[in-house]
C-alpha cells in the first residue's frame, strides 16, 4: 500500500485533512456513460481509505475517460495519449509517500500505451491502474479499439473488426502484475472494493473496468454485461492460484467473470530501488555540496 | 605552443580505447592539456578503431591534425594512419603479428619492432597483455615516465585480480625498457606541468553537472552517443542518491522525467536524435503543463540510423521545431566538457526558473571524447533551492496564474490545500480545461489567447537569462568565425595556427543557439568584418536560424557532414582562402 502516513510536508496541526471529494468541474461525459460509475467507485474507495486529497495524484492520458482527474479534488496530471503509466511511475519514484492512481481508456492503455502497460507491471510499481474499457474509441467518434469484439462494425471497420481483441486480464497475468481485477461500472460498490483493495495492495494493481460507451458501442452495453457478469468471489475462485486465474481470464461468452483474478505479494520497484530507502526522493537532499572528492576519479 | 600526439589503432575488441585513454591519462597526470579522440565503429568485434591522445603545454580544444607516435596492433592501422605522422615520428608494431613488407613508411618515420606478444607470454597466455608492453614503449617515446604510467594502470586495473595488475605493470616496464634500448624519445616530448588535470568526456561532465544542479532522477534508454550519461549516473546512483531508470523506450524515459519533476524532483533524460524524435510529443506536454525538464540530445550523424558512432550537428532544426504548436524552450550548446558542466547546471536553473523544457545539444564529438578540465573550472557547490516554494494551504491558489513574467507559482503534489490539475489540454489559470465544453465560446476564446500569451511571454525573460554569445580572440580581426557546440573546439585550435601564421582571426560562438537576443546578436556582428560559419551539418542550420531570428546573413560557410569531426587544418585552409 502507498503509505499515506508518509506525508511529504507536515500538515498544519489541528487542521483536519480534507478527504477527496468532487472538484468544481463537472464531468463532461455523455449522460449514462459508464465512467460515472468508475469515478464514483474511485471516490468511494479513496474516502474509505482516508487518503487526504493532497496526498493523492490521479494521472490520465487522452480519451473521454481521461478527463477523470479534473472531476475530483486531488492533484491531477492529465497528460497525453498512452503515457499514463510512465508519468505515474515518475511521480511514484519522486515521492513514494503519495498514493498514485492511473486512469484511462482501452485505446490509451492497450493500444498506443501497450508497451508501458507491460513494463509497469513487470516492475511491480506500487500504483493502481484503472482502465475504463468500453471496447471502442469514443472521443474520436467511434472507431475500433484494441478490445473491440471480432466482427464488430465501427466507423473504421465498416465490414467488421478482423483482429482478435487484446485480453487485458491475460496480458496482466502474463506481464507479472501482482493484483489483477476486473470490475463493472454497473456495480459501483463491488468496483469500489476492487479499487480500494488495489490501492492498499503493495505493488502494481490493475483494475480493468467494463465501462460501457452508451453512444458508440451498441454491442457491449450495460445490459450486455448485466446479463453475463458473475463474481469470482461468489464462485469459489482462489485468487492466489495463478493457474486458476488463467482459466478464469480466458472465460468469455455467456458468463464473464468480474472480481479479483489474482493477487500475490512481491517486492515493489520502490522496495528494490535502494536510493528510495532514504525516504521520498523529493524530500532527500540534492546537489553535490562538499563532495569535492568526487572529482578525484577524473584524475 | 608545443604538443605531442600519440595514436593507437587496431580492431574493435583489441582494447584500443582503454589503451588510448591510459596514454591520455598519463599526459593529464603530467599536468598537460589533453584532447583524447576515440574513433570507433558500430561493431563490437573487428573493424578498425583508433584513439588519439594529443597533449600540449597550452590549451588544446581538438584532436589536432597530426600524430607523432603510432602504435599499430594490426597492419591496417599502419596503412590508414602512417601518413598522418609528423616527420620524426615512430610506428610501434610487433613483427610477430604482421610485417611491413610492401609498405613504404613516409620519409622521416621510423619503425620500432617491439616483441609485445613475447613480452606478454612471460606473464600469461592471455594475449591482451601485449597492449601493456606496447603502452610502455609508447610511453617511453612520448615522454610519459613510468612513475606516472604505473599508477594509471593500477587505477585502471585495480578492480581486477592482483596478478593481472602486476602483469600489466611488468609488461609495461618491459616495453618501456625495450624502447629505451632500441629507439629515441620523440623530439616533441614535453616536460611535466604543475598539477595533474582532470580528464573527462562530455557525457561525464553532463552527468556530474546534473547531479551538482540537484538532479535526483534520470530516465534514459540506451542510445549511442548518450548512453555514457546513464552509465556514469548509474555508477554513482547510490552514493549520490540519484534514481537512474533505464526505461522501456524514449517515450517512457521523458514521461517518467516529467512525472518526477511534477512531483518535486529535478529530473532529466538524455538521448540521441532517434530517441529525441520519440520524445517530441512529450516536450510539448512539458511546455503546456509548465513542468521543468532537462533533455540532452547528443547528436550523431543522421538521418535515420545514420552513422551511429560518428558525429554531426544535424538535429538543430529538429530541436527547434520539436512539438506541435508553440511553447517556450531554450537550446544550450556547450563546446567542451568544462562548458558542458556549466551548461547543464544552467539548464536545470533555467528549467526551474521558467518552468519549461530546456534542451542541451551535445554531439558524439563532445559526449564521448576526453578533454582535460581545470579543477578550478568545476564548482560543485551549485545552489539548489527547495522546490517547495509556495506555502501550503494558500488561499485561492492558481497554478497557472497570470503574472508579469509568465511564470506562475508551482505547487508540488503532497502540499495540502494547493491541489491542481496539470493539463496537456488548454486550460485556465486554475488548470480547468477550456478545450472541450468551453472552446469556441467568446469568453474562453479570449482566455485561450491569454494563456498562450502567458506561456510564450516567458521567452522574453528566457532570452535574457540564457548564456549570451561570446567573442573570443583579438577584436577587429579581419575574419570572424561563427560556431556553436563542439565545432568551436577545432575553430579555437585553427585560430592558434592562423595566429602563428600572422593571420589574426576571432570567434563569435553561441553557447545558446535558441532563443537569440536579436539586438545583441546584430550588435555583435556589427563588430565583425568578414565572417565564416563553421557547422557540422549539410545545410547550415544555425546560419539559417541566425538569419531568421536576426536578419544576419552569413554567406561564407564551411559545412561538414561526413561523420568526422572538424580538423583544425580544414578550417585553416578555408580561412586562408578568405583572408
Amino acid at each position: 500500500m502507498a503509505d499515506s502516513s508518509t506525508q511529504p510536508l507536515p500538515a498544519e496541526l489541528g487542521t483536519p485533512l480534507p478527504l477527496i471529494g468532487k472538484s468544481d468541474t463537472k464531468p463532461t461525459w455523455c449522460p449514462g456513460c459508464g465512467d460515472f460509475g468508475v469515478i464514483a467507485a474511485i471516490e468511494m474507495a479513496v474516502k474509505r481509505l482516508k487518503i487526504p486529497s493532497h496526498n493523492l495524484v490521479i494521472i490520465s492520458g487522452i480519451g473521454c475517460s481521461s478527463n477523470l482527474p479534473h472531476f475530483l479534488s486531488s492533484y491531477g496530471f492529465h497528460g497525453i495519449h498512452g503515457r499514463v503509466l510512465p508519468v505515474a511511475e515518475g511521480i511514484r519514484w519522486a515521492n513514494h509517500g503519495l498514493t498514485v492512481i492511473g486512469t484511462g481508456g482501452d485505446g490509451d492503455g492497450f493500444g498506443i500505451g501497450a508497451g508501458h502497460f507491460v513494463h509497469a507491471m513487470r516492475r511491480n510499481v506500487d500504483l493502481t491502474y484503472v482502465t475504463m474499457d468500453n471496447q471502442i474509441y469514443g472521443l474520436t467518434t467511434g472507431q475500433a479499439s484494441p478490445t473491440s469484439t471480432l466482427g464488430q462494425k465501427t466507423k473504421s471497420t465498416p465490414n467488421g473488426v478482423i483482429e482478435n481483441p487484446i485480453d487485458p486480464i491475460a496480458l496482466a497475468l502474463a506481464s507479472g502484475a501482482t493484483y489483477v481485477a476486473r470490475g463493472f461500472s454497473g456495480d459501483v460498490k463491488h468496483l469500489a472494493d476492487l479499487v480500494a483493495n488495489g490501492v492498499q495492495h503493495h505493488g502494481f494493481a490493475f483494475v480493468d473496468v467494463f465501462s460501457p460507451c452508451v453512444t458508440y458501442n451498441k454491442i457491449n452495453t450495460f445490459d450486455f454485461f448485466r446479463q453475463r457478469v458473475y463474481k469470482l468471489e461468489s464462485a469459489g475462485h482462489n485468487p492466489t492460484d495463478l493457474v486458476a486465474a488463467w482459466q478464469r481470464a480466458l472465460e468469455w461468452g455467456d458468463k464473464i467473470p468480474i472480481g479479483l483474478f489474482y493477487r500475490t505479494d512481491k517486492p515493489t520497484y520502490e522496495d528494490l530501488e535502494e536510493v528510495l530507502a532514504a525516504g521520498p526522493l523529493a524530500l532527500q537532499p540534492a546537489g553535490l555540496h562538499g563532495k569535492d572528492q568526487l572529482l578525484d576519479e577524473f584524475i | 605552443m608545443n604538443e605531442i600526439t600519440v595514436r593507437v589503432g587496431g580492431q574493435a575488441g583489441d582494447g584500443i580505447a582503454s589503451l588510448g585513454e591510459s596514454a591520455a591519462r598519463g599526459f593529464s597526470r603530467m599536468g598537460l592539456h589533453v584532447f583524447g579522440l576515440n574513433a570507433y565503429q558500430s561493431v563490437i568485434r573487428g573493424g578498425h578503431v583508433w584513439y588519439q591522445a594529443r597533449a600540449s603545454d597550452a590549451r588544446v580544444y581538438s584532436q589536432g591534425d597530426h600524430a607523432d607516435i603510432l602504435y599499430a596492433l594490426d597492419r591496417a592501422t599502419v596503412d590508414i594512419h602512417a601518413a598522418d605522422l609528423r616527420s620524426g615520428g615512430t610506428v610501434i608494431f610487433d613483427p610477430e603479428k604482421f610485417t611491413l613488407a610492401g609498405t613504404q613508411l613516409p620519409a622521416g618515420i621510423t619503425a620500432l619492432e617491439l616483441p609485445t606478444l613475447a613480452i606478454a607470454r612471460k606473464y600469461t597466455s592471455q594475449s591482451i597483455l601485449q597492449n601493456a608492453s606496447g603502452l610502455g614503449a609508447l610511453a617511453y617515446l612520448a615522454g610519459i615516465p613510468l612513475d606516472v604510467l604505473h599508477p594509471v594502470l593500477r587505477d585502471s586495473f585495480g578492480r581486477k585480480a592482483d596478478d593481472v595488475v602486476e602483469w600489466n605493470i611488468g609488461a609495461s616496464t618491459d616495453g618501456y625498457q625495450y624502447a629505451a634500448q632500441h629507439a629515441q624519445p620523440s623530439s616533441h616530448v614535453l616536460p611535466r606541468g604543475t598539477e595533474p588535470k582532470l580528464l573527462m568526456h562530455g557525457n561525464a561532465a553532463l552527468a556530474l553537472g546534473a547531479a551538482a544542479a540537484g538532479c535526483k532522477f534520470l530516465a534514459q534508454y540506451p542510445m549511442t552517443p548518450a548512453s555514457t550519461i546513464m552509465h556514469w549516473m548509474a555508477a554513482h546512483s547510490q552514493s549520490l542518491g540519484v534514481v537512474v531508470k533505464q526505461a522501456e523506450d524514449e517515450l517512457a524515459a521523458i514521461h517518467m522525467a516529467i512525472g518526477a519533476s511534477f512531483a518535486g524532483v529535478r529530473s532529466m533524460t538524455a538521448t540521441s536524435g532517434g530517441g529525441f524524435c520519440l520524445m517530441v510529443e512529450a516536450l510539448g506536454m512539458a511546455g503546456m503543463t509548465e513542468t521543468p525538464v532537462v533533455v540532452v540530445n547528443s547528436q550523431r550523424a543522421g538521418p535515420s540510423t545514420g552513422l551511429p558512432t560518428k558525429t554531426e550537428q544535424g538535429d538543430l532544426n529538429l530541436m527547434l521545431g520539436a512539438g506541435q504548436g508553440e511553447f517556450p524552450r531554450a537550446i544550450l550548446a556547450p563546446s567542451n566538457p568544462t562548458e558542458a558542466y556549466q551548461a547543464i547546471v544552467d539548464a536545470f536553473r533555467l528549467a526551474e526558473d521558467w518552468q519549461t523544457p530546456i534542451l542541451v545539444a551535445s554531439d558524439l564529438h563532445l559526449s564521448e571524447n576526453h578533454m582535460t578540465v581545470d579543477r578550478a573550472g568545476i564548482d560543485l557547490n551549485v545552489p539548489v533551492p527547495s522546490l517547495f516554494s509556495v506555502p501550503s494551504n494558500g488561499h485561492d491558489y492558481k497554478r497557472y496564474a497570470y503574472t508579469e513574467s509568465g511564470v506562475s507559482p508551482r505547487a508540488i503534489p503532497g502540499q495540502p490545500g494547493l491541489q491542481f490539475k496539470a493539463g496537456s489540454d488548454e486550460h485556465d489559470e486554475r488548470g480547468h480545461l477550456i478545450s472541450d465544453v468551453h472552446s469556441g465560446i467568446p469568453l474562453w476564446v479570449t482566455e485561450r489567447q491569454r494563456m498562450m500569451d502567458k506561456r510564450m511571454h516567458k521567452l522574453q525573460g528566457l532570452v535574457k537569462a540564457v548564456p549570451p554569445p561570446v567573442f573570443e580572440g583579438p577584436t577587429d580581426a579581419p575574419l570572424t568565425f561563427v560556431a556553436w557546440g563542439s565545432t568551436v573546439g577545432a575553430v579555437r585550435d585553427a585560430m592558434v595556427v592562423l595566429s602563428e601564421q600572422g593571420r589574426p582571426t576571432n570567434l563569435l560562438r553561441f553557447p545558446t543557439v535558441y532563443p537569440l537576443d536579436a539586438d545583441a546578436v546584430r550588435a555583435a556582428f556589427a563588430r565583425t568584418h568578414r565572417t565564416l560559419l563553421v557547422e557540422a551539418n549539410y545545410s547550415g542550420q544555425f546560419g539559417r536560424l541566425l538569419r531568421a531570428e536576426t536578419g544576419v546573413t552569413l554567406t561564407e560557410r564551411l559545412l561538414k557532414y561526413d561523420g568526422e569531426p572538424f580538423f583544425p587544418h580544414e578550417i585553416v585552409a578555408r580561412a586562408r582562402e578568405l583572408n
